[in-house]
């Protein structure tokens, strides 16, 4: 199975590489992609080193523009994905059909990959990106079982890449207007999710507040540790029950997965985190690439020390096992 | 400017639902009834005798109908109805995901909500495979509608203007949880909450709904009195989605309007009273937060928006 690892940043880029990426991910400094956050993300130049240094240890870069083209302004996306090409990226890692019939078109042969913010969960809608616009590579969201991962698997004519660790969508990716809801900033058309800008913490007592644009989304007592405000996990009131009525403020970790993972089909497992500091992309990258390397002996690797690494310090497979449903 | 009436997103009981759309037939001047389970597929079974009546009795009536499909499609029998509904040739099908698409190029069908298409290159390439309307996504602002309507001006363009607008939808039953129970063995208790479960904030303050495996916004998307602006931006239907107050009198406000019998702001008092249990919005189309209700006839900093922290817009817009 391919790593497929987070570079937020140059440094974090050469970081992956070095810790044993097979491949590394990352965008543009911009709104073309879904971790449009400050201080993160390449220039052009920066690809073209980075695709470069990679080549040379033989990684494979992808390029992720994978936030959906702004109406009227087509441009900036496809500008993009014409100097992504030009930079020479392995992949580029889309979601907009637009973009993908653009690409598809004018770079014909270069590889696509569908990216997780298309939401593609069944053969069907799989088989359509890839009969259509020639998709070698669906990255799959993260609302499906390992079962249901090897009925698709066994069923498409592309390879399939899977999340194994890090920040868990715990809606239908693509398609989660949560953010922009509140603060007007969406993760489809910004690339970004609960924008830093937008979040506020104040001290109310012995509580710790947190809110998003104007809205609390959780209240922290003295022994908490105030978790970043994500609608998904915040804590709320309803008529029938209070607490963290979608999710817990925890993190994806597959670890003990990876073997299903493989069985099931995939062929690449995805290490979220182009946000994290190159201490997370090392440790994290270290640890499946040991796990992968002995996986053929029938041996496991202990990830548990990774557990500190995830939000909060708590981790959940998610939808991989169904009784998270 | 047609109006269409979209799939009912709640578990109504099968009794209350057939009732709903029979009067929808009779009296509601709306020119197409979505009809269908977009949400949940447990659901599907519960309706199924009874869609035939409600096809036939809004056919009868003169309304176009629509199919609408499953938004969210994983497991083999959601698979199945799903190929089952493109397949079914003599009616329109509303495509809310992408494993319809093969099956409908070619014949006129429509693109739900639930398919991003966010610019004029993703509509036109929806166009050119026969898509006779295209039902956009909730947060797009009206900048991107107006260049969307423009660039595929043989495709109806359609806005959500009046509902819960569907925010999220996941794998998991947030409903199912609330009761302490998983979505294998839900024992359908959404049943209970006919316009969804209102989920509030620490502080009280209404922010969500869930409804099975999905996320609504707590206010009512209200675009009665921005009809003008969308009709002269090329938006060819407005979309109402159904609630538990009377549709056919909120069907016939925006008739009103659209027809220059009743001005927005009044309609807009109107509307307020039929539902009046949440707040109304209308931020999306104004560039802002989902949640805030942005006067059409007044600059955007003395409405709602001037609660939220942001003096000014992030750079990233």
């Amino acid at each position: 199975m391919e790593l497929v690892c987070p570079a937020g940043t140059p440094a974090a880029f050469r970081t992956a590489v070095e810790a044993g990426a097979d491949a590394v991910y990352c965008g543009f400094r911009d709104e073309t992609n879904a971790r449009n956050f400050p201080g993160l993300n390449f220039s052009r130049d920066e690809l073209a080193h980075a695709v470069a240094f990679a080549r040379t240890r033989h990684v494979k870069t992808l390029v992720a523009i994978n936030t959906f083209p702004r109406a009227g302004n087509l441009g900036l996306w496809r500008a993009a994905v014409d100097d992504a090409v030009r930079c020479g990226a392995d992949a580029l890692i889309l979601a907009d059909i637009g973009l993908l019939d653009y690409a598809a078109r004018v770079h014909a042969g270069q590889r696509l990959h569908l990216s997780v913010q298309a939401a593609a969960a069944n053969p069907e809608a799989i088989a359509f990106y890839v009969e259509t616009f020639g998709v070698k590579r669906v990255v799959l969201p993260r609302v499906l079982s390992v079962a249901e991962i090897a009925s698709v698997a066994s069923a498409v004519a592309c390879e399939v890449e899977a999340f194994v660790f890090g920040g868990l969508c715990v809606m239908a990716e693509g398609s989660c207007l949560l953010s922009s809801y509140v603060t007007g900033l969406s993760p489809n058309m910004n690339g970004v999710c609960s924008p830093a800008s937008h979040v506020a913490y104040r001290q109310e007592g012995e509580e710790t507040v947190s809110r998003l644009g104007r809205f609390t989304i959780n209240r922290f007592g003295p022994h908490e540790t105030a978790a970043y405000p994500t609608i998904c996990k915040g804590r709320f009131r309803s008529a029938v029950s209070n607490g963290y009525l979608f999710e817990e403020p925890s993190s994806l970790d597959a670890a003990e997965l990876v073997a299903a993972l493989r069985s099931a089909g995939v062929t690449a497992l995805k290490i979220e985190g182009r946000q994290r500091g190159r201490a997370y992309v090392n440790r994290v990258v270290r640890a499946f690439r040991e796990a992968l390397s002995v996986l053929d002996d029938g041996r496991t690797v202990d990830l548990q020390s990774l557990n500190t690494l995830t939000e909060g310090n708590k981790s959940t497979t998610g939808a991989y096992h169904k009784t998270w449903r | 400017m047609k109006l269409t009436l979209g799939p009912t997103l709640f578990n109504w009981p099968p009794a209350k639902w057939q009732d709903f759309y029979f009067r929808i037939a009779d009296e509601a001047p709306v020119d197409a009834v979505a009809i269908g389970e977009v949400v949940c597929s447990k659901r599907i079974p519960l309706l199924a005798d009874r869609v035939p009546a409600v096809v036939d009795r809004l056919a009868r009536a003169g309304k176009e109908v629509l199919l609408s499909s499953l938004a969210l499609v994983t497991q083999a029998r959601e698979r199945k109805s799903t190929i089952d509904l493109a397949e079914s040739e003599h009616m329109i099908v509303e495509a809310n995901d992408m494993s319809c698409l093969a099956r409908l190029a070619g014949r006129p069908h429509v693109i739900g909500p639930f398919i991003n298409i966010y610019n004029e290159a993703t509509a036109q390439f929806f166009s050119r495979r026969g898509a006779a309307r295209i039902c956009l996504p909730p947060e797009l602002p009206m900048p991107s509608i107006a260049a969307i309507a423009k660039a595929v001006p043989d495709v109806v363009v359609e806005v959500l203007a009046f509902g819960r607008i569907p925010l999220a939808i996941s794998a998991r039953c947030y409903h199912a949880r609330l009761y302490g129970l998983s979505k294998d063995n839900c024992q359908f208790v959404c049943v209970n909450d006919a316009d969804g479960v209102v989920v509030d904030t620490l502080d009280g303050e209404g922010i969500l709904a869930i409804n099975g495996v999905q996320t609504l916004s707590h206010s009512a998307i209200d675009l009665i009195a921005d009809l003008d602006e969308l009709t002269s931006i090329g938006v060819g239907a407005c979309r109402l989605s159904p609630l538990s107050c009377d549709m056919v009198a909120v069907a016939a406000l925006f008739r009103a309007v659209l027809d220059g019998r009743l001005d927005g702001e009044e309609a807009r008092g109107r509307l307020i009273s039929i539902y009046p249990q949440v707040p109304h919005s209308n931020g999306f189309l104004h560039g802002r937060a989902g949640a805030d209700w942005i006067d059409p006839l007044s600059p955007p900093r003395s409405a709602a928006g001037a609660a939220d922290r942001e003096g000014a817009r992030p750079s990233a817009r």
